[in-house]
């Protein structure tokens, strides 16, 4: 294994620190314990919006931390959920006086961090929200499962709640503009390889150089099967089905489609697999009115992407056109 | 031994011997059907607690130590297993507040709140592939020992020896909570590691009382 790091130990405040550094025009953070806020926060009278989660996915979410998008990001240990005490601290520093949605991905570490700092901020008096993103829809039975994941569809919701609460929705519009973002969204990916860990110091899992995993969630961790590698399109085939398959997608609708790189998937790999799958949604009837494509919520050094869907109406399409300013996400600003 | 406070301070010491002991172990089950943190974790979390257990006064009871483990826990393990754990260890010291010694009948509260508390924060079931695999067993060998008057030291060899066996006893289960779940069968032949992890501490619990 070869990493561009220090010490295991310090890759996350070292990472910070810098990350920091570099974006000091939009993001401040605190390190005991460590979170990062928009350089202006508190914004008074606006909902904050905070979300966190195991580091190893940037720039989710610290990369999306500023103008219009989130006030907060809460980055744990690579991929380990971040414990209650930087959660509370970020809510109570950013917190406008208007309320803080947590905005959290459906794993059950994350789960039951949020959940319990959310418990500590209400015991003090502040409104705290909670949208859970599952977007994920590799995992079939949610029943006999954790349910479904909060994977890379939880960009989208950030985006599009932020510039909710930016215009200055209230509390609760804000959280019903992301739950609805989550409704609408559908997501699936493929590992090509598998990543490491760096205090792990070795791959996160197994997998032969001639196979390839469908249906993971960001870590790598599966969903469906695993197959021998095929050409693009075929992969393409085998996610955008189940996702067009699922709610509550038809013909004529407008749509938005994400294409993720899981961190270590090229560019132009990644536009192959665009390519593909706007065939196939044009192929359906729908039209595709907004894209997006690179590394956004990643697994390390994992090649591999995934696919997101999102059904759009005019007030989405307005509030994901809407400015923002952050590290990772830039326009109209 | 007495199960007192100096009981509880030792059981922790020696979970904390066990946890840095068994780091690669945990983190090597974990990563057969998680994510392969649940060994790091653990390890740090009672290395915070092995720190911490100096600052409380000399004559603290065991629901004073299981408090400051309880709130250590949260704060510094992570992941699914520090919420989980430190809710156990938070019901676990209310279960037994004010008494400066335990007999058998508050070890079954202890274990019986700590279980309780993981059910209700978890949510997970017996049968699930989970940490309550290792719990219940622990708790119903422990009922069952008092009810045969064992002293309180071998009602928790009791319950560590049925914690043992559940945590063997969740190999050939498909996990339907937490990381795993999305496995399927590809979980069967493995075992839990939050599983694992309880019958290290409950281990850890009855060597303190022998």
């Amino acid at each position: 294994m070869k990493k561009l790091i220090n010490d295991p130990k310090d890759v996350v405040p070292e990472s910070v620190t810098g990350f920091v550094a570099a974006h000091g025009d939009l993001v401040r953070a605190e390190f005991d314990p460590i979170f990062i806020v928009r350089a202006d926060a508190p914004v008074a009278g606006k909902v904050a919006i905070v979300s966190g989660g195991g580091s190893g996915h940037e720039p989710l979410h610290a990369g999306f931390v500023g103008y219009g998008m989130l006030d907060g990001a809460v980055p744990g240990p690579v991929f380990t959920s971040p414990t209650p005490d930087p959660i509370l601290a970020a809510t109570k520093a950013v917190d406008g006086g208007a309320g803080v949605l947590h905005i959290v991905k459906n794993y059950t570490g994350d789960v039951l961090n949020f959940e319990t700092a959310a418990d500590l901020a209400a015991a003090e008096g502040i409104e705290v929200r909670s949208v859970i993103t599952d977007d994920d829809v590799a995992v079939k039975d949610s029943l006999y499962t954790a349910g479904r994941r909060g994977v890379a569809g939880t960009v989208l919701v950030e985006k599009i709640a932020g510039a909710a609460a930016q215009r200055g929705d209230d509390l609760d519009a804000v959280t019903a503009v992301a739950t609805k973002v989550n409704a609408q969204v559908r997501t699936m990916g493929v590992a090509l390889t598998a990543c490491t860990v760096p205090h792990a110091g070795e791959p996160s899992f197994d997998i032969a150089d001639d196979e390839i995993e469908i249906g993971i969630g960001i870590h790598g961790e599966p969903g469906r099967e695993r197959i021998k590698l095929e050409p693009a399109d075929s992969i393409v085939d085998r996610i955008i089905e189940p996702i067009l398959d699922d709610l509550p997608f038809k013909s004529g609708d407008d749509v938005l489609l994400l294409i993720n790189g899981m961190g270590g998937t090229p560019l132009i790999e990644l536009y192959i697999a665009y390519k593909h799958a706007a065939e196939v949604i044009e192929e359906r009837g729908m039209h595709i009115t907004r894209s997006l494509v690179g590394n956004f919520t990643t697994s390390l050094e994992m090649q591999g992407f995934s696919l997101s869907v999102l059904k759009l109406d005019d007030e989405l399409t307005e509030l994901w056109d809407a400015p923002v300013q952050t590290a990772a996400l830039r326009w109209g600003r | 031994m007495a199960l007192n406070g100096d009981w509880a301070r030792a059981w922790m010491t020696g979970a904390h011997e066990s946890m840095t002991a068994h780091r690669s172990q945990l983190i090597s089950l974990d990563r057969d059907i998680g994510d392969g943190d649940h060994g790091e974790n653990m390890s740090r979390g009672f290395d915070a607690v092995a720190a911490k257990l100096g600052d409380l006064p000399a004559d603290a009871n065991p629901a004073d130590v299981l408090k400051l483990v309880a709130t250590t826990l949260i704060s510094t393990v992570g992941g699914a297993a520090g919420p989980l754990y430190g809710t156990a260890f938070l019901k676990a010291s209310g279960a037994v507040a004010g008494q400066d010694e335990l007999d058998g009948g508050a070890v079954v509260a202890l274990l019986t709140a700590a279980r309780d508390g993981i059910v209700l924060r978890g949510k997970a079931e017996p049968g699930d592939k989970t940490m309550i695999d290792a719990w219940t067993p622990a708790v119903d060998a422990a009922d069952a020992a008092v009810s045969e008057g064992a002293d309180p030291s071998a009602v928790l060899e009791a319950a560590a020896s049925a914690a043992e066996a559940g945590a063997e006893s969740t190999e050939p289960l498909v996990a339907h909570k937490g990381r795993a779940s999305y496995l399927g069968d590809r979980a069967i032949g493995h075992r839990d590691p939050g599983a694992q992890s309880t019958a290290y501490l409950l281990r850890a619990a009855a060597e303190a009382a022998a």
